[in-house]
């Protein structure tokens, strides 16, 4: 017996070893798109929850604003805004001694000028004589951070960043592409299955070789075939309607197949019934097949959304990249390029960009996972 | 064009298809079925309202297009003079290209094989334990999401600062508390390869070990029982009894994985765009297509290297449909 419980924690620890490495990244990601941008750029992700420390560079102000008061000519001033919990733990006036003073201590300057700093940033620098300069002298500060979370990165992401109205473009994309294969090849794959006519099993054949047919294959000519199109009637194909008949075409055969995979798994009995009763192919379509079929078409909606909302390459090669169309992942791949260091942009984009694919996932797991296997265990 | 616009023309859109299939419909329906003649008609017409519009799509999409590329690759950049063999030679004797097909040909050994792999040992794991479907959804879950969101995810782990700063990207976070100087893992030519496949394991190993888990349950219980009264380790059990059971499971998904692979674009575009020599054939046929005003023989060579790719798969799921139209 004991032999036997040693296994399964080993098995417990290795699996739990797997899932710990997988839950990561994603984890990281999802915990830096809700910390502060300026922690974000300066801390690891998983030093969230611990006090961070921060060093600084702040300057004074100039001679504009002196006062004079009991003597002395004072500038006073605050370093930075109130709201972002910093408290200053130490600080200097010299960059290579940063650390030098502690709050509640004079600090002096060359000049014979002296200042002294509150842990809020509140500064007080006075002197016997006038300040002559338009630029203060720089303060050196080294202040802990407080763990702080926010939704300010959602909302810049969303409204400055372009990711909002790129989330609504990649719906009018997803959405159409996938609900016009699935349209269309219902009828197809019903005919293919229940109809007999002239060359209906070479067509089941081309169906079966497209399956595996890269999308490589089409580019080219149907990109020529659209610059054709948008001389010829003087409207751009590279655009909407343009990119879900793309999706259905790259979709077709897979969409297909499951269909027709599931059809075929109907009692014959029952479709002859209908016949015999005088219905026609469209009646027994809408009647009989759509009720039956209801979760293979969820589970190849299911599919076919997620394979259309994630692509990059049909929505970079035929959409116009302006903001009016451009794509998600393809949006999220010019922050790469030009928001490289801003990975407060970048993580949160990432993370609106998941939030369908997840809610859909973890919503819809069973029929994911059904069109996944029905899909691979003959393809 | 405005969100309200947009949102017109998808209704519009979606109505088309659903208008096209009632109206055709519905005029067959009230003309036929009142003679034998008629009746015929009807459905020889009512076979081609059904197919068309699949039909077109298919051939405007995938037929079309094979044939016209595999014409481009003949000819030269615009497509309109001959050139016979010259862009194939041009492929032989270009250096990104021997790199690129290098590429692919390591991510086609290793990608595959590793995720099939991890995909089966976490099914046997988890199959087992109490706990095992939370982990297989979490193991499942990169499926579901981008490889560009992916991209991001990775590379966030992968960033690098100067050994002055302090690292945010965790894997040299791990590197420098362990005592080594950071790296910028994505500029390290050969090395920087394994970091990208690492992120495709990461995705495919969820398809993986779905479908083992399906297959799995249909392993008999009896023979598992069998053998572990008469005292197989777990460990022999998993070698002797599941791996040979699985065994056209496994050929499927190593297949269906190698598929995906084959044209993988996305991650490297997004990651390193094939700088640092990572590039791969998708990659490169993507930049011909637009590079130096775009060169559709060269584009139109480098997709049908990948599609050669496939060919062998294709042949045998058609010699599977046959032995099965035969039953």
């Amino acid at each position: 017996m004991k032999k036997i419980s040693l296994s399964s924690i080993l098995s417990q620890l290795l699996l739990l070893f797997f899932v710990i490495i997988w839950i990561i990244p994603t984890f990281g990601l999802f915990i830096s798109s809700l910390r502060d941008k300026d922690l974000l750029a300066i801390s690891g992700w998983w030093t969230a929850l611990t006090t961070t420390e921060i060093n600084e560079i702040y300057r004074m102000s100039g001679m504009e604003s002196q006062i004079e008061e009991d003597g002395y000519f004072k500038i006073k001033g605050k370093l930075f805004e109130d709201n972002s919990g910093k408290k200053i733990e130490s600080f200097g006036i010299n960059s290579k001694k940063i650390n030098e003073f502690k709050i509640g201590d004079i600090a002096i300057f060359k000049d014979e000028s002296e200042v002294i700093l509150d842990e809020n940033g509140n500064y007080e620098w006075r002197s016997k004589s006038e300040f002559q300069k338009k630029k203060g002298k720089r303060l050196f500060t080294t202040s802990l951070s407080p763990p702080s979370f926010t939704f300010e990165n959602y909302r810049e992401v969303l409204l400055k960043e372009g990711i909002g109205r790129a989330f609504v473009n990649t719906m009018a994309v997803a959405l159409p592409s996938t609900l016009i294969p699935l349209i269309i090849c219902s009828f197809f794959a019903y005919s293919l299955t229940w109809m007999r006519f002239y060359g209906r099993d070479t067509l089941l054949a081309i169906i079966i070789a497209s399956l595996v047919v890269p999308l490589q294959m089409s580019l080219i000519p149907i990109l020529t075939i659209y610059n054709d199109f948008g001389a010829l009637f003087g409207v751009a194909a590279k655009s909407y309607p343009g990119v879900w008949m793309a999706h259905t075409g790259f979709g077709l055969a897979s969409t297909t197949f499951l269909l027709r995979n599931f059809l075929k798994s109907l009692p014959n009995e029952m479709m002859e019934a209908a016949k015999v009763d005088g219905a026609s192919h469209y009646d027994i379509f809408l009647r009989i097949i759509i009720p039956l079929s209801i979760p293979a078409f969820a589970s190849i909606f299911i599919l076919q959304f997620l394979w259309c909302w994630n692509d990059l390459l049909v929505g970079l090669v035929f959409l116009d990249q302006v903001p009016s169309e451009i794509i998600l992942t393809a949006k999220l791949k010019e922050l790469l390029g030009s928001r490289g260091e801003n990975w407060e942009i970048l993580t949160t984009g990432a993370f609106v960009s998941m939030t369908v694919p997840l809610f859909i996932f973890f919503a819809l797991q069973r029929y994911f996972i059904r069109g996944l296997v029905a899909g691979s265990v003959k393809g | 064009m405005t969100i309200l616009n947009l949102l017109f023309i998808v209704f519009l859109g979606i109505l088309f298809f659903i208008t096209y299939f009632h109206i055709s419909n519905y005029l067959l329906d009230s003309y036929g079925g009142r003679s034998v003649k008629r009746y015929n008609f009807e459905n020889s017409i009512r076979v081609i309202v059904f197919i068309a519009p699949a039909f077109i799509v298919l051939f405007v999409f995938i037929l079309y297009p094979v044939f016209e590329t595999i014409r481009l690759s003949f000819y030269d950049k615009f497509g309109r003079e001959f050139v016979g063999l010259y862009n194939y030679k041009w492929a032989v004797n270009d250096p990104e290209f021997r790199r690129s097909i290098l590429n692919n040909l390591v991510w086609l050994l290793v990608v595959p094989t590793l995720s099939t792999f991890f995909g089966l040992v976490i099914a046997n794991l988890a199959d087992r334990i109490w706990w095992g479907s939370i982990a297989k959804s979490i193991i499942f879950m990169p499926m579901a999401i981008s490889f560009v969101g992916a991209g991001v995810i990775w590379k966030f782990i992968y960033e690098y600062r100067g050994p002055d700063n302090t690292q945010i990207g965790l894997l040299n976070a791990i590197i420098v508390s362990l005592g080594y100087e950071p790296q910028a893992w994505l500029t390290i030519p050969i090395w920087n390869n394994f970091f990208l496949m690492a992120i495709m394991i990461w995705i495919q190993t969820g398809l993986a070990l779905v479908i083992f888990s399906a297959a799995l349950r249909s392993i008999p219980k009896e023979m598992l029982e069998a053998a572990r009264i008469d005292g197989a380790s777990e460990l022999k059990i998993f070698f002797s009894i599941i791996i040979p059971y699985l065994e056209q499971t496994i050929l499927v998904i190593w297949t269906l994985i190698t598929i995906i692979v084959l044209r993988i674009f996305d991650i490297i575009f997004a990651m390193t765009n094939g700088e640092w020599q990572t590039g791969v054939l998708a990659n490169l046929m993507y930049d011909w297509m637009f590079r130096g005003g775009g060169d559709s023989g060269r584009g139109s060579v480098l997709a049908i290297v990948i599609m050669i790719g496939v060919i062998p798969i294709l042949a045998w799921n058609l010699y599977k449909h046959r032995q099965e139209q035969k039953i």
